[in-house]
């Protein structure tokens, strides 16, 4: 066997090392090329004065190119890979690009922040654990915690059950498209105009006065008194919240949708055909078909709801016992200059969002791949 | 037969009813907005809004076309005479948003789509521990990276480049994204997966031609996600791209038009509904692709 | 695929071969960048002030005015992308800049021109260590009382020279049935400063301007019996729901901005409004445009004769992260009148030169407030703002909401003392 192997090569061995000769410059000119062309795109991208249009067109072009041309090549050189090795990095080709930006743009800056909340405030002394004390005994963070629990359940709860709500009602009706846009639209709202509108549903005037805010008009119209909301604790918070369910409710409903829209007709039609009511389908059959989804959904409002900062700073600054988390973190790191804090409260809403990684990760767990 | 199709009748009337109302709850803050960037100002401060609809008072363009075509100022200049000088006009802001959304919204989704597939399919070392990252890195501020990113920009000349606020929106929307199309890709019956590994596919192939078509109702959603955070993101633009006027993205250009301390909030109200204009238009585009039974492999609607 | 992918790669050669003809445009060559945190109309009544320096010089000067700007200069000076001058509104901003060595340090021209353009209070402000490094330009004065001209003439209200005249003025309001002040505080994330600004005012009256200085460096305490008393003298008037319109909860739910409006309506809601010169752009449009006619402006009254009418004022530093001959040559420049001239000539805008040609000011009420800011025995900066950030735009902001909320005084002045750092 070997022998005739080598009978067989000596002829052709010059062939085979020039087979080979060509194959490794090949591996080597694609990606070469590859990078070449990327490279050239990012100077052009970075330095050049060509019109905004030209510029555009190109950026579409390079970036969304480069994306697919970067996957394809690392593909192509994997499966040039002896078998095994192509087979143990072939996922990476998926996951890497991925881990490299993640890990560059939020990983290692959380890592520099787990760091720096070490020290103090201008990240030059030592400073122990004195940036956690202050975050677990400030009476403002203590008041943050209780609130921002208050954002999680209220927020949440609210978000994702008037999304599933209306994704369920709207699924049924001729006019869902209609429905659904109407729900969604605040989510396409910028938040400084948000802000503009909720200040019209609350605004306060003394009584007496002609009431410009929705809700003193509606209370003074039946014979209440006007009511300064903002400053009604704790209720306040439920009125900030109420800002929040708007927004993303229109979130959960398109998530949602989607996910009942992906339910095979099949096995409703088999319902139906057992003659399941139509509560019996949906708690039978769409909520659990759709139940990843539903974490999936809660998981992103639960940290919308640890992240919430823009409507709490500009409606009430945490003022009448409004703070959270997020809001003291901005304060400690861009107002009060004071990076150890700042740092130590980041990494305090990581240290939040455990139960939420620990049970994603037990869901994760159920899963097999190839 | 027919009581059972009168039945149903009655259910779908009930349902259009109860969705009409939460309808009206959510759009009445917004109606209240529209009304008054209809109003002057001085109005708007007295009177409630729901007044000028009943009333008819008078109702003025006023608002947007400051908003659109810019307000003139007056000026004295150096020998003492007084100018008039208008502003400029949402053009370049409108274009420089674009150019600075469309890329933002393509490129992490191409690389979450990846990487969701990887997570959800692919075996290998540390996949555990990388999607506990993922989930993790999705409560991170982004503000705590604004400073370590900035300084790398600097070091390799990237900043004021659209390329790098494509990269950092990318960065900052990859978790979300990777998580959610996590969620959906993960949901693909298995067989389809078995059937095509089975005839030897490769990976490659499997994505691009099973996964990707497959997911598109998560893409789209997604895509209107990613596409609102970074049309009406603000801070990433600022930091990473600048604000003056040659790269000014839309957000920045009304932000600044309030006033430096906010006395001409009115215009926030137009500017408001302008800027939703595109956000929309991207909404009714990729609804269509909300469809039924892809999964079953008939479409129905 | 590989069709698709060979396409690519074409269109991307081609595009990069564009690179070579897109690298040649060359920059201007003098450039400064300037960024603040003004927009809008005052950003263009700033690029107009300097344009017959650019037009001079041939140094072209683009300002970035950014309502961002409190996250940005911290994000842009520590991520390595500093403009070459900012315009600074807080003192400790400045100092953090200074401390962390960003700063230019005044070279000799430039603080010649601050020696001789402005009164020694301002180099101070700009100073860390004993280092000067900020110069200021417009400025604003606060301890100003705005009323309604025409309404008090018809009821023949008198402008008040001493703070008893103006408890007497008030109670003479309160027995016509009208209410003396308007009072709002609301202000976003910022939501507390007009609180201080009047403890402030009335601290530069009880306890003048030595103790004062102490309160700013916490060589007295906060919960020190002076300014324990200044806030119980704001006490009896913002407390006291007759001399205020709408009472404690108009105070705290109404925006700053809209806190005069209840002044013009007919017949006036309340009677007189404390507060600073940029008020005048949040009045309503009818009042703006007969300023002079429509409103009145006196200065808040003294309460201790000892310390006189003391001023109380804030204003931006424009300090240089880089070095360079344009970047000096723009500082010096804005150390002078002419600097400001223009603006001034178009109003809105107030200075501090020693200099300055008080004819530039359009209309008299503008006038009248630059001669009190240029002529006060004492003047003052804003103490939260030159106060460490975690009282001076933290306690002290939520502690005057509370207080107004109804804590006690002496709770909220310990918790401010406590977060001192």
């Amino acid at each position: 066997m070997s022998e005739m192997e080598k009978t067989q090569g000596t002829g052709s061995a010059a062939q085979k090392v020039l087979v080979a000769a060509g194959r490794v410059l090949i591996s080597l000119f694609i990606p070469f090329v590859a990078f070449i062309v990327l490279y050239g795109g990012f100077i052009f991208l970075r330095d050049s004065n060509a019109p905004q249009g030209i510029i555009a067109a190109v950026a579409i072009i390079w970036g969304v190119g480069g994306v697919a041309l970067l996957f394809w090549v690392a593909d192509w050189i994997v499966n040039r890979l002896p078998m095994n090795t192509a087979k143990k990095l072939q996922p990476f080709v998926f996951v890497g690009p991925a881990l490299v930006i993640l890990g560059w743009y939020l990983f290692l800056p959380a890592l520099r922040s787990l760091y720096l909340s070490f020290f103090d405030a201008r990240s030059q002394e030592f400073v122990g654990l004195q940036n956690y004390v202050f975050a677990f005994t400030d009476p403002k963070m203590l008041e943050s915690f209780v609130n921002n629990l208050m954002w999680i359940i209220l927020g949440t709860g609210g978000a994702v059950g008037f999304g599933l709500l209306i994704a369920l009602l709207a699924d049924r009706s001729k006019f869902e498209k209609f429905f659904k846009s109407l729900v969604f639209l605040p989510m396409a709202i910028s938040f400084v105009g948000a802000g503009v509108i909720w200040r019209f549903v609350y605004a306060y005037k003394p009584p007496g006065e002609e009431q410009i805010g929705l809700l003193n008009a509606l209370v003074t119209f039946f014979g209440g008194n006007p009511q300064a909301w903002f400053t009604l604790r704790p209720w306040n918070n439920v009125f900030l919240i109420i800002i929040l369910v708007w927004l993303q409710t229109g979130y959960a409903m398109v998530i949602i949708s989607a996910a009942l829209k992906g339910i095979p007709t099949t096995i409703i039609e088999a319902g139906r055909i057992d003659g399941a009511s139509e509560l019996k389908i949906i708690t039978g059959i769409l909520i659990p078909s759709i139940f990843t989804t539903l974490v999936t959904v809660s998981t992103t409002i639960i940290i919308i709801s640890l992240k919430i900062f823009d409507i709490v700073f500009t409606m009430t600054n945490g003022n009448f016992g409004t703070e959270v988390i997020a809001s003291m973190q901005y304060k400690q790191m861009f107002r009060f200059l004071h990076y150890g804090r700042g740092s130590a409260i980041a990494i305090v809403l990581v240290i939040a969002v455990i139960p939420v990684m620990w049970y994603n990760l037990k869901q994760f767990s159920k899963r097999e791949g190839f | 037969m027919t009581t059972e199709k009168k039945k149903a009748a009655k259910w779908k009337l009930v349902i259009n009813l109860i969705l009409l109302l939460i309808v009206i709850i959510w759009t009445l803050p917004t109606i209240g907005l529209f009304i008054s960037s209809l109003r002057p100002r001085d109005q708007v401060m007295n009177t409630g809004w729901w007044t000028a609809a009943a009333r008819g008072t008078e109702l003025t363009f006023d608002n947007y076309r400051q908003v659109l075509a810019g307000r003139g100022y007056t000026f004295v200049d150096s020998q003492g005479n007084t100018v008039r000088a208008s502003g400029d006009n949402l053009t370049r802001a409108f274009l420089n948003s674009l150019t600075v959304t469309i890329p933002s919204v393509i490129i992490p989704i191409l690389i979450a789509a990846a990487a969701a597939f990887g997570f959800a399919w692919l075996i290998f070392p540390g996949r555990k521990i990388f999607f506990t990252i993922v989930v993790a890195l999705l409560v991170v501020p982004l503000q705590i990276a604004l400073i370590p990113i900035l300084r790398d920009y600097q070091s390799i000349g990237l900043t004021g480049t659209y390329l790098a606020i494509w990269l950092a929106h990318t960065g900052f929307g990859l978790p979300l994204a990777t998580y959610l199309l996590y969620n959906y890709i993960s949901t693909i019956p298995r067989d389809i997966f078995e059937s095509a590994f089975l005839d030897g596919a490769r990976q490659m192939t499997v994505f691009t031609l099973l996964v990707l078509p497959l997911s598109v109702p998560a893409i789209a959603s997604l895509a209107i996600f990613q596409f609102l955070w970074v049309w009406n993101d603000l801070l990433v633009a600022l930091v990473f791209l600048g604000g003056t006027e040659d790269v000014a993205v839309l957000t920045q250009r009304l932000a600044t038009m309030v006033g430096s301390r906010g006395q001409d909030w009115h215009l926030l109200t137009a500017g408001a509904f302008v800027t939703m204009m595109i956000p929309m238009a991207v909404f009714f585009g990729l609804q269509r692709y909300f469809v039924r039974g892809l999964m079953a492999g008939s479409v129905k609607g | 695929m590989k069709k698709v992918v060979c396409l690519l790669i074409i269109v991307m050669i081609a595009m990069t071969s564009l690179t070579a003809g897109g690298q040649q445009q060359a920059e201007p060559a003098r450039v400064v960048t300037v960024f603040g945190a003004f927009v809008d109309e005052e950003a263009r009544r700033f690029e107009e002030a300097i344009r017959p320096f650019e037009e001079a010089t041939g140094i072209q000067i683009r300002y970035e005015g950014s309502p961002e700007f409190e996250t940005l200069i911290s994000v842009r000076v520590e991520g390595g992308n500093p403009p070459d001058i900012a315009a600074l509104p807080q003192p400790g901003l400045m100092k953090n800049f200074a401390a962390g060595g960003h700063l230019v340090p005044m070279w000799s021209s430039l603080e010649q021109a601050v020696d001789s353009n402005y009164a020694p209070v301002w180099k101070e402000l700009g100073s860390y260590n004993g280092t000067p490094y900020g110069v200021f330009h417009r400025v604003n004065a606060k301890s100003f009382v705005w009323y309604p001209k025409k309404a008090w003439e018809a009821e023949g209200y008198e402008i008040p020279t001493t703070w008893d005249e103006l408890e007497s003025l008030m109670d003479q309001m309160v027995a016509n049935g009208h209410t003396p002040w308007a009072v709002g505080m609301e202000s976003g994330g910022a939501t507390g400063w007009v609180g201080t600004d009047w403890i402030e005012d009335i601290m530069l009256r009880t306890a003048g301007p030595d103790l004062y200085d102490q309160w700013i460096t916490n060589e007295i305490p906060f919960n020190h019996p002076s300014v324990k008393k200044a806030f119980e003298i704001l006490g009896e008037i913002w407390l006291d729901p007759k001399y205020v319109y709408g009472g404690v909860n108009t105070i705290l739910t109404t925006s700053f901005g809209d806190a005069p409006r209840p002044m013009f309506q007919d017949p006036p809601r309340a009677w007189m409004h404390r507060q600073g010169n940029f008020i005048t752009g949040f009045f309503p449009d009818h009042i703006q445009d007969n300023l002079v006619e429509e409103v009145g402006v006196f200065p808040l009254p003294g309460i201790d004769p000892e310390y006189g009418i003391p001023i109380l004022g804030g204003g931006d530093q424009f300090v240089a992260f880089t070095d360079s001959p344009d970047v000096r040559e723009f500082m010096d420049f804005l150390a002078t009148w002419e600097s400001g001239e223009l603006w001034a000539r178009a109003g809105g805008a107030l200075f501090p030169y020693l200099n300055q040609d008080l004819d530039a000011y359009p209309n008299e009420i503008e006038r009248s407030l630059a001669e009190a800011l240029v002529n006060a025995e004492v003047f003052r900066f804003d103490a939260s703002d030159l106060m460490p950030g975690p009282v001076g735009a933290g306690s002290f902001w939520t502690g005057m909401v509370d207080w107004v909320g109804g804590k006690s005084l002496d709770a909220v002045l310990n918790d401010i003392q406590r977060s001192w750092p």
